[in-house]
């Protein structure tokens, strides 16, 4: 045994299992000592998870996914009892005696017990139906008791959130998530009071209504009532009116958790919480309070960011260590999708003396303030609606000078390039865990992070909310430059090069299989990162099936089974459908296939069918029929040609000038089956107004009175981008000619998953010089890249009409090597809307409304 | 827990079933195995269940090698899913791509007489 360390915490007891709790372990087996005992008390009966991130539930997120790292609570020294709350301290004895009757004897003990959320005070505030928003339990109940009563009623729901603050919009969010039509009701002027002004809290507002959810503000409820069954029905509002109700969430506001603090004597404040001092100690030395259930300076703060910083501060101290607390940023940002939010410093303009600069657009729906200091040097805070991009470089400067004219933040988006990786050493990056743009700056500088996601994992910026991840990379990136380190183009471990640059290497070498090329090139036997790049430039340069000899042992589960992975491992099937066009005989064949295998059958936004759902040893089965019936493989899964999108053109509409669907198809069937080191799209529009979005596209064709446009490097996706003009009035084989080159320049010099719009974005001389090598041949290449795509065309070949004529490649979609036929038994699927989807982690665990493989019928 | 277990040598496949770098999956009960067959003619055999992806896919993934910190180079699976990575001889995680650790299950096999056989625990 190793001596007891005079620093030793020795036994340290916790109370409350939830986020803060969590940090602080984190922190404490990071520097503690191995002598030192923790035990954390929860009562929740979970491992402590990500509150915050709670509204993801209803996008998918399991309870599983939302759960925070598990390693600090797998350390030697910590255990976790979950399930069983803490009911009594006796401070004398320094004991803790939990609901199960166990007793834990503390040296040191902390609460963490968080908030609950509060419900109003009236009547029927507790009737089946009515809901707190806190907990993964309360979200399951929320949950089960829609799908129920939707049952029950036989027609869809309507709910009311009463409470219009950030958690209400959330709530409403999800509610309507949960296809139940919804209303928010705020008892004061405007919503989320506590955080933005009226102004903006109007806007808001319209933003809201607009995504389908209804607001009413100065809606004060005074009484809930029931139905005949005891749920409840409605609710009654102070100006008379009544408001009826299937499901009411309240989010009223939380309360500290401090029962078990106040049984215990410690001093609490008036309007509850525990009293702690800047060390985070309660009234009682040898007990400190940390999150939600602290209050500080008089007051509780409904943030994580704070509490955090409290659980370094509590860490510290055990340690020996004087750090202190210094008060509460109360910065955030909503994080309902598609309306942006975001509230800063001091956002009500409450300094003595404070200016605001405001940005309205009405129409667009916009409203930005910056406060600023009397003279209007210094950014006290600030409040964004509807465009919160500036909110991440905003809000570190909070306390600074601000550096460029205030108008210059507050117009928009591309106005102003916004302050990039010269922010003071002091500023606050990260708000979430305290990190400081000096501390990133340290930990590239002194502890030898190479890129962001290092720097995130040693500082922990960026890693809770995720807002401030662009602004870390932009301070890792500049520092490294100052380092004077290029920022390393390897591709992996086991290249030191590019993809560009293996591109070369390969053709130049004649290398032929990747253990040539890698046992030339690089080292090790590859991985995910080089083997696909391999597969994809070989492919190129060879034009080999995907599952020809080596080359199949490269490919991802993709290319591999020519099918995209889907969540369960099942996989989706998606036939070719050249510009989007389809006979009735095709769709007839489609739907009595889906019918067959049980697929779930959607329409892409590449205008074409999937169909999901579809296991491994039933892709050669599915395919045969639909190669029988004339189709073929889409490659919705392979670095190749997806879809060329196109509108009806001059063959139906009135103002069509060329035959769009015509060109779409001879450039689908020219370009089909290209690998390329990313996806590439087209789009072909009949005349200008482009209803093809043609402009979207990697190569987008307009066909014009004096012939084609075309346009080229379009995006859509992550950073949407317009495809530029390259040139006008082609004909059709100039048209062809002319993307020919720009696709094939494109694979012999873009980067791994490089589109074409970041590509073009990079590409020397930029549009001019794109036009002199395609048209005016100034690389001397135009020859060899028109051969390339020569030799691409001649060879395609059907990837699965292939693979179904091959016994051998027939092997890759067995099952199991010892049972080929048999169904992957952990496969469970539920029904939705009239088709199947797979079950979710708590379906499966309740074995419910379960439907074991996709063939069995599925009931409306 | 009482009772014993006994472990027991189950034949699986022939070794000419395994693709070399190419997993496979096999099913003993109730349980996914994932195979693989590496160029220097080893077989390793893992759980098929990626615990980050909820699903078994793990025989699906790539086959590859990653130098650990003391340099030395290790066999590696990825899945497809995720990419989170693991040591094909322990199961320990070496790519959590951010999330934490959740090392897999690993399978003592042998190959007898161009047979692949895996121990396996009788319930
Ligand atoms: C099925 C589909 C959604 C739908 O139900 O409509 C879809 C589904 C997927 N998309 Fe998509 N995308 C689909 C149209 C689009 C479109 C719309 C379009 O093509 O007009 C876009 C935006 C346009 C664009 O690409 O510029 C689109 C932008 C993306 C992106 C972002 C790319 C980017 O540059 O930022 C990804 C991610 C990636 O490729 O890295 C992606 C990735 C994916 C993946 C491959 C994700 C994955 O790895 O599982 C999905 C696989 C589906 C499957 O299993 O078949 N998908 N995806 C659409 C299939 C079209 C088709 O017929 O092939
Ligand atoms: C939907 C939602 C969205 C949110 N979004 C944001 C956001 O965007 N930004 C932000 O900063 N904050 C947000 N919050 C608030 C944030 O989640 C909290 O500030 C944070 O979780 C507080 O951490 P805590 O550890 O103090 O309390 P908690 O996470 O509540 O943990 C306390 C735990 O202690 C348990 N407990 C209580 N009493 C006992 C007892 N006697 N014995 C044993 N266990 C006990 C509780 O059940 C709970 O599990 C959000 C909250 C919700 C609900
Ligand atoms: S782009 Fe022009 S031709 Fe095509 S459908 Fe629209 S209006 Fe008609
Ligand atoms: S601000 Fe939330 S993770 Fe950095």
């Amino acid at each position: 045994m190793p001596p007891v360390t005079p620093l030793s915490p020795g036994r340290v007891v916790v109370v409350g299992a939830g986020m803060v709790a969590h940090r602080f372990v984190e922190s404490l087996v990071a520097r503690g000592g191995a002598d030192m005992r923790v035990t954390v008390i929860g009562d929740e009966g979970r491992h402590p998870y990500d509150r915050v991130g709670l509204t993801s539930f209803f996008s998918g997120r399991t309870p599983d996914e939302l759960t925070l790292a598990r390693d600090p609570f797998e350390d030697p020294r910590v255990t976790l009892v979950p399930g069983d709350p803490a009911e009594v301290i006796d401070r004398e004895r320094r004991t803790v005696r939990t609901a199960s009757g166990a007793k834990h004897a503390y040296d040191a003990l902390v609460l963490a017990t968080g908030s609950f959320a509060a419900r109003p005070d009236v009547d029927g505030a507790d009737l089946p139906g009515t809901f707190v928003y806190r907990t993964i339990d309360d979200l399951d109940a929320l949950t089960a008791f829609v799908a129920r009563r939707r049952a029950e009623l036989g027609r869809p729901l309507v709910g009311r959130v009463v409470g219009g603050g950030l958690l209400g919009l959330e709530a409403a969010g999800a509610l309507q998530g949960l296809d139940v039509e919804c209303t928010v009701l705020q008892s004061g002027t405007h919503l989320m009071s506590a955080q933005v002004d009226r102004a903006a809290g109007e806007v808001l507002g319209r933003l809201i209504t607009q995504r389908g959810i209804g607001v009413r503000t100065e809606a004060r409820t005074t009484r809930i009532d029931p139905d005949r069954s005891g749920c409840v029905a409605g609710l009654e509002l102070r100006d008379g009116s009544y408001e009826s109700a299937d499901v009411v969430v309240f989010t009223v506001g939380v309360r500290p958790n401090d029962t078990i603090a106040r049984g215990a004597q410690l001093e609490s404040a008036p309007r509850g919480g525990v009293i702690i001092d800047e060390a985070c100690r309660t009234s009682d030395p040898a007990i400190s309070a940390i999150g939600e259930v602290a209050s500080f300076g008089g007051r509780c703060v409904g943030l994580v960011a704070p509490g955090y910083a409290m659980a370094e501060v509590a860490v510290d101290r055990l340690l020996g260590g004087d750090a202190t607390f210094l008060g509460f940023d109360e910065s955030t940002k909503l994080k309902l999708s598609g309306v942006d939010v975001a509230s800063f410093g001091d956002a009500m303009a409450e300094t003595p003396g404070a200016l605001d600069v405001v940005y309205t657009d009405p129409v667009a729906g916009v409203y930005k303030k910056l406060v600023l200091s009397d003279d209007a040097k210094t950014l006290l805070g600030g409040i964004l609606v509807g465009d919160a991009a500036a909110y991440g470089s905003l809000r570190p400067l909070v306390g600074g000078a601000l550096g460029a004219d205030p108008a210059a933040y507050l117009m928009p988006a591309d106005g102003v390039e916004a302050p990039t990786g010269d922010l003071p050493d002091e500023a606050v990056v990260c708000s979430c865990s305290s990190v400081t743009a000096g501390r990133i700056r340290e930990a590239v500088r002194d502890e030898g992070c190479a890129d962001a996601t290092e720097v995130k994992a040693c500082t922990k910026a960026g890693a809770t909310c995720g807002s401030c991840f662009t602004m870390v990379k932009k301070i890792t990136a500049k520092q490294l430059t100052d380092m004077g380190q290029t920022v390393s183009n390897a591709m992996c471990e086991h290249f030191a090069m590019s993809r560009r640059q293996l591109f070369d290497a390969v053709l130049v070498s004649e290398l032929r299989t990747f253990s040539a090329i890698i046992e030339r090139f690089g080292h090790g036997r590859g991985c995910d990162v080089c083997k696909p790049t391999v597969a994809s430039i070989l492919s190129g340069l060879v034009g080999e099936h995907v599952l020809d000899g080596e080359t199949q042992t490269l490919q991802d589960t993709n290319d591999h089974v020519m099918a995209n992975m889907q969540k369960d491992g099942s996989y989706s099937v998606v036939p070719r459908m050249p510009g989007g066009e389809v006979t009735p005989e095709g769709l007839i064949v489609i739907g009595s296939v889906a019918r067959k295998y049980g697929l779930y059958t959607k329409l892409t936004g590449g205008q074409r069918i999937d169909m999901f759902g579809a296991r491994l040893e039933q892709l050669p089965d599915i395919w045969r029929e639909l190669v029988d019936a004339g189709f073929e493989s889409g490659q919705a899964y392979g670095k190749s040609l997806r879809t060329v999108k196109s509108c009806v053109g001059s063959a139906w509409c009135r103002y069509g000038v060329l035959d769009a669907v015509g060109m779409a198809v001879r450039l689908e069937l020219r370009y089909r089956g290209l690998r390329s080191p990313h996806k590439l799209k087209l789009g072909v529009s009949g005349c200008a107004r482009e209803c093809a979005e043609a402009r979207g596209k990697d190569a987008g064709i307009i066909a014009t009175e004096k012939g084609w446009n075309l346009y080229v490097g379009g995006n859509g996706g992550f950073t949407p981008r317009h495809a530029e003009l390259l040139a006008e009035g082609l004909d059709d084989d100039g048209l062809i000619r002319a993307i020919d080159r720009f696709f094939m320049y494109y694979i012999r010099t873009a980067d791994r998953l490089q589109r074409t719009a970041p590509w073009f974005a990079e590409l020397e001389g930029g549009i001019d010089g794109l036009r002199e090598v395609i048209f005016d041949d100034s690389l001397g290449i135009a020859h060899d890249l028109d051969r390339a795509m020569a030799r691409h065309v001649e060879n395609y070949e059907d990837e699965w009409a292939a693979t179904l004529a091959d016994p051998e490649k027939l092997k890759r979609f067995e099952s199991f090597v010892n049972a080929p036929d048999t169904a992957d038994p952990s496969l469970a699927y539920v029904a939705e809307r009239g088709q199947v989807r797979p079950a979710s982690a708590d379906e499966k665990r309740d074995g419910a409304v379960m439907i074991a493989g996709t063939t069995l019928e599925v009931r409306r | 827990m009482s009772g014993t277990v006994t472990s027991t040598w189950v034949r699986l496949c022939a070794l000419d079933d395994l693709f070399v770098e190419r997993g496979r999956a096999a099913l003993l009960g109730a349980t996914q195995v994932a195979l693989f067959r590496l160029a220097d003619g080893t077989v390793r055999a893992v759980s098929n269940y990626d615990p980050y992806g909820d699903a078994n896919v793990l025989s699906r993934g790539i086959v590859g090698t990653k130098m650990l910190a003391d340099g030395s180079e290790v066999p590696t699976i990825a899945s497809p899913l995720h990419k989170q990575a693991w040591d094909l001889r322990t199961g320990a995680v070496v790519e959590t791509q951010g999330k934490d650790e959740r090392p897999i299950p690993v399978y003592p096999v042998a190959v007898d007489e161009g047979q692949v056989l895996i121990k396996w625990k009788d319930a």
